[in-house]
């Protein structure tokens, strides 16, 4: 549990590179909602290729960390009607807002966007706001 | 080229995301919950990620294009409208709720299980429905 932060910084770290690479090789903003978006509202079409490319790389390489070195935990609810408000929410918030915790958070934060602090700040706040409300006062999640 | 690259990048970002801890709901609502037992790991994934994203916005201006051709993004606009606020607001809701946002989400999609795949199949929905979200909110404020 105390060395929890040393995996953050270390992860963050491969995080940031990722957005480096893409950046920099590609031209692109790291952003997982616009990628994903971008293909299911066919907004992104001309760029599949590189956006399936990028994805591929999001499933895999954690799949075969968990082949190596054993699953983790996810600790998702099993609450099937707070999975999808939650999914719902997630997806056309983001996709709304133009961004998510890649995005407008690494991305956007990184690069002193207006944009991105305000959203971050937002969002952040919405979910701290949630969590109090629906863990403290509910005791739903 | 650009599809290597991609992949590349995307690999960074899934192994990033996987050590991070940050597929973990539990941890991502353990630093929403500040009046709970507060995990500050989410802060040093942010930071973290922030320094290596800094250098490369500061290597981006001092070349001329991208790596594999193209253009690098335009500067960011200024502008905070009613479709950032909204939508943020919105996401974190579902944030808060689930304790996942879009890439741990896909990061953890092979190890998940069910829930896993539900929480992506609404996300992907509401991807969908996004656009029309859109729209409807443009219409019901008038134009600036």
């Amino acid at each position: 549990m105390e060395i929890d932060w040393i995996w953050g910084l270390l992860g963050g770290l491969l995080i940031g590179s990722g957005g480096a690479v893409y950046l920099l090789a590609n031209g692109r903003i790291m952003g997982a909602s616009g990628i994903i978006g971008g293909l299911v509202d066919g907004s992104g079409h001309a760029t599949g290729g590189e956006r399936l490319s990028f994805l591929a790389g999001v499933v895999t390489l954690p799949f075969l960390l968990t082949l190596m070195f054993g699953a983790v935990a996810t600790h998702i609810t099993g609450n099937l009607a707070v999975l999808v408000i939650a999914g719902l929410l997630v997806g056309i918030g983001t996709r709304l807002a133009n961004g998510c915790t890649s995005g407008h958070g690494v991305c956007g934060i990184s690069r002193l966007s207006l944009r991105g602090l305000v959203a971050t700040c937002i969002y952040i706040a919405a979910g701290v706001f949630t969590v109090v409300l629906f863990r403290h006062l509910l005791g739903i999640v | 080229m650009r599809m290597l690259f991609a992949f590349i990048a995307g690999s960074l970002f899934g192994i990033g995301l996987h050590l991070s801890g940050m597929t973990d709901t539990a941890k991502v609502q353990g630093f929403l919950d500040i009046f709970g037992n507060w995990d500050p790991t989410l802060a040093f994934v942010m930071g973290g990620a922030i320094v290596p994203m800094s250098l490369a916005w500061r290597l981006a201006q001092r070349r001329a294009e991208p790596l594999a051709g193209g253009r690098f993004p335009a500067p960011p606009t200024p502008r905070l409208d009613r479709r950032l606020v909204t939508g943020s607001v919105m996401f974190g809701m579902g944030w808060g709720l689930a304790g996942l946002c879009p890439g741990p989400a896909i990061a953890a999609l092979s190890y998940g299980g069910a829930p896993l795949v539900v929480f992506v199949l609404a996300m992907l929905a509401g991807m969908w429905l996004a656009p029309r979200a859109r729209s409807y909110l443009d219409s019901t404020v008038p134009a600036e």
